[in-house]
């Protein structure tokens, strides 16, 4: 059977290179033109313990990690006991032979892959073996594979042609062995490369990438799950004159050295996850109240407390919009896929200088180590934006009031004109401590009124006219927009709406709430928590939850979505 | 900024320390920029909640920047500052409470990197501003009103703390004699890497340290603050250490050390560091077909 698409999942212990594997195949996927996504699901441990990671690969962009598996690759007993309830119907298994039997005459066939590698002379080429077993299943062509393995591991060194000739080996002898057992899971159509550059990336990298491109000059973070890898990206990238990028001693440090950083001018960020954006609470009141620009990236984990490091969840929404006491609300950017990180990096840092405040990055683990194609963005679609300067002309008063039928008064720099203090208490016009009513009036309305000031995210809108609306948020993204795509081709009348920016919302996106008889919101926690933000707005919203600590599948909520619809508000 | 700001709405009581530390603050910061030349808009003074934090708010005089933070954080903030703007002269004002209660766990970091800022430490073993509480500096026994029965932790001693974490400047001294303390608060402006003016700065309202500190000369009663005898070796770890060993309040610099700064240090990795445009950061993702 020809298919557009294929899911391939590969499940057994943390440190047996299932994402390498993922991670190879997804690559030579898309060398040879096909668009790929990669999912890994792994306990919070370094080695050891249940993990798997997944390659969806089709012949067009792929929105999310799919339904259900149509390779299942079964490294131990207890990754097939897990992951083959999940095989679509007429998928197949490949079990580990040297770890594990299963009785005769089942969807399965065992691979002795380690076995086969090390008679190549290349004992590290057990992947292969399993790789070469996957691509005679869905009919792969075995030479994409080879081209692949002759570009990686062609390094100018001695030994590179060994290497490729026993890689090149191992996937024919995996080949060999499905081809024996018989089975056959379908075709995949001939790929329809796009006519664009394309980058691989993940979402960590492609925020930061976004971060940089709009002028980051300071990085300093804690690690933490999922947010680590952009520390580490910034460690190795964030150098150069006038930048500083350092791992500090906690995330109260984190916060308060970035807002040190922006007082004194430069542009800056840190990176963490829910434990470590509680702890960034205070701080984030002191930018609020000081006006300080910054920008946080909060990376979703499941919550609350340690919760579930490596799981993706949506659950930190309400702790961003309001994340320290007192009257807040932070602007929120939630991109919903790994090119929309790439874009909303860059806007985050373009809006805090705008706005001369914190904006916070709301991403997830669903998307953070997900890799993925994507066209190569072009830098000179990127704006660089910078805090306006106080200038001579100015009165010199930084928190002088302000309606916003003038442009923002410029921000004095440490070492330029207009000295003032940065005051996390109410305070006068030059930062001074005052407790007089008639500025915590004029202040908190300079506050807010600054948030009219940030606009250009991302937004779509189609099929509103309706009124019944879809409006899923983040990487909840991917597979509602799948779920609609299915639902519209099948006759519902049902609309689409998604925006990146949360907080402020653009006001299109407004309009289009304005008029909507019923919104529907797939989201991963158990509150609803957008949709209840929404009805805090006067917006009939309702939320579909999941809160498994895994991402949507899109057949699931096409069977939710299309109850919501039949059955009536039920808010 | 109090006197040409009449809306300011805070005020030390009278006969506060911090009048004293405030006065050396000034002299020190307009020394400072005297001799290096530089206007006081090159000074930053980052200060944390306290009695001592509203400091930056009554410098007076040409104005430095300031910025009035969150409790117990001078510390990373300026670590920030610092590291944005290496070449202006970084500040902290703190007290008892704010820098070695709530803050203490900033100043391990802040010396393990040699950052190179200046905190004035304010001691007058209270928490002053909420008024009357025991502080980590407050004496074991003491009454207060959150220690109704008697502390019951004993105090921590600063100045051995500061030594046995590496900080590179320490000295000690006590708000009454602002002149000479603005001395060694620029002499610790001027020393490159982490240093920390702790100063005795009674208050009057909740715990009056002077006549403690200072005795009382004319009946022959000796206080607990004494000079640094004059052939003290700061330069010296074993004499620093022997100093603190002797009962009393130190008046003086007990230790100086120079080493590599973090800005040093990051400097060397800088020379190393990978450069990459923008461009070049993206190709090193492109999917070479």
């Amino acid at each position: 059977m020809d298919k557009q698409d294929f899911v391939i999942r590969f499940a057994g212990e943390g440190g047996q290179g299932l994402v390498t594997s993922a991670d190879a195949l997804s690559r030579a996927a898309a060398h040879a033109g096909y668009f790929v996504q990669t999912h890994s699901t792994f306990p919070s441990q370094i080695m050891g313990g249940p993990a798997s990671s997944q390659v969806r690969i089709s012949t067009t962009p792929v929105l999310n990690s799919g339904d259900g598996v149509d390779v299942l690759v079964a490294l131990n007993q207890y990754a097939y006991d897990h992951h083959h309830q999940d095989l679509n119907v007429g998928g197949v298994t490949i079990y580990n032979a040297e770890e594990y039997e299963l009785p005769d005459g089942g969807d399965y066939f065992g691979i002795r892959a380690d076995e086969l590698a090390k008679s190549t002379g290349n004992a590290r080429a057990a992947n292969m073996v399993s790789i070469g077993a996957v691509a005679n299943l869905i009919d792969f062509d075995l030479r994409q594979i080879d081209a692949f393995i002759t570009q990686r591991f062609t390094r100018g060194r001695d030994g590179d042609d060994e290497i490729i000739e026993a890689n090149i080996k191992a996937v024919r002898l995996g080949s060999e062995v499905a081809t024996d057992a018989g089975f056959k899971v379908g075709k995949l159509l001939a790929p329809d490369p796009p006519d664009y550059e394309q980058i691989v990336v993940t979402g960590n990298a492609a925020l930061s990438l976004g971060a940089t491109a709009a002028g980051l000059e300071f990085y300093v973070g804690y690690p933490i799950s999922p947010a680590t890898t952009v520390l580490i990206w910034m460690e190795n990238n964030l150098w150069g004159e006038g930048r500083f990028v350092h791992q500090v001693a906690s995330e109260i440090e984190a916060i308060n050295a970035i807002l040190g950083a922006g007082f004194a001018g430069k542009k800056s960020m840190t990176a963490t996850a829910g434990p470590g954006f509680s702890l960034m609470s205070e701080g984030l009141g002191l930018a609020w109240m000081a006006e300080i620009p910054l920008v946080v990236v909060d990376v979703q984990r499941g919550g609350p407390a340690t919760g579930l490091p490596t799981k993706s969840e949506q659950s930190d929404l309400y702790t961003c919009m309001h994340p320290a006491h007192g009257d807040i609300k932070m602007p929120v950017l939630a991109p919903g896929t790994i090119e929309e990180c790439f874009y909303a990096g860059a806007l985050s840092v373009n809006w805090a200088e705008r706005y001369q405040g914190p904006v916070i990055l709301l991403s997830e683990f669903g998307l953070a180590e997900r890799g993925e194609n994507i066209r190569r963005p072009d830098l000179s679609s990127i704006s660089t934006e910078s805090r306006t300067l106080v200038n001579q002309e100015d009165n010199g008063k930084r928190y002088d009031s302000w309606d916003g039928t003038t442009p923002l008064p410029g921000m004095p720099i440490p070492g330029g004109p207009g000295a003032y203090v940065a005051n996390g208490s109410e305070h006068d016009e030059i930062g001074d401590t005052t407790h007089l009513p008639r500025h915590h009036i004029r202040l908190t309305q300079r506050r807010f009124k600054k948030l009219d000031l940030l606009n250009g995210a991302h937004y779509e809108i189609e099929n509103v006219d309706d009124g019944v609306i879809i409006m899923p948020w983040g990487s909840s993204k991917g597979p509602a927009r799948e779920a609609y795509d299915r639902l519209r081709a099948s006759g519902e009348n049902i609309g689409w709406l998604y925006s990146v920016a949360l907080h402020p919302l653009p006001d299109e996106v407004k309009q289009v709430l304005d008029s909507a008889r019923k919104i529907i919101v797939p989201e991963l926690n158990y509150l609803g928590q957008w949709s209840s933000l929404l009805r805090q707005e006067g917006y009939p919203a309702e939320s579909i939850t999941q809160y498994t600590g895994l991402p949507f599948r899109p057949a699931d909520l096409v069977v939710s979505i299309r109850e919501r619809i039949t059955v009536g508000a039920t808010v | 900024m109090s006197k040409r700001n009449p809306e300011y709405d805070f005020a030390w009581c009278p006969g506060c320390g911090d009048f004293g530390v405030r006065r050396a603050l000034q002299v020190a910061l307009e020394n400072y920029s005297t001799e290096h030349e530089e206007p006081q808009a090159n000074n930053i003074v980052v200060a944390g909640i306290g009695c001592s934090g509203n400091m930056v708010h009554l410098v007076e005089g040409d104005q430095p920047f300031g910025l009035h933070g969150i409790h117990g954080r001078a510390l990373p903030i300026s670590f920030g500052v610092k590291m944005a703007k290496p070449e202006l002269n970084t500040v902290v004002v703190a007290g008892d409470g704010d820098f070695l209660s709530i803050g203490a766990e900033h100043i391990g970091p802040a010396a393990n990197r040699n950052l190179d800022v200046t905190a004035v430490v304010m001691d007058n073993g209270v928490y002053g501003l909420t008024k009357g509480q025991s502080s980590p500096t407050t004496d074991y026994g003491a009454v207060t009103v959150s220690t109704p029965l008697g502390k019951i932790e004993t105090p921590i001693s600063p100045l051995r703390h500061y030594m046995s974490i590496g900080v590179t400047y320490i000295a000690s001294y006590y708000s009454s004699k602002p002149r000479v303390l603005a001395k060694l608060i620029q002499e610790a402006m001027n020393h490159r890497g982490f240093s920390i003016v702790h100063v005795q700065s009674p208050c009057t309202t909740y715990n009056d340290t002077y006549e403690i500190l200072k005795g009382k000369p004319k009946e022959g009663i000796k206080g607990l603050a004494y000079d640094i005898p004059e052939d003290h070796d700061p330069t010296s770890v074993q004499a620093a250490n022997d100093l603190l060993d002797r009962p009393g309040i130190p008046l003086g610099v007990i230790f100086k050390y120079e080493g590599k700064t973090l800005q040093d240090r990051y400097q060397e990795l800088q020379s190393k560091a990978p450069s990459k445009t923008n461009e070049q950061l993206l190709d090193s993702y492109l999917l070479k077909v």
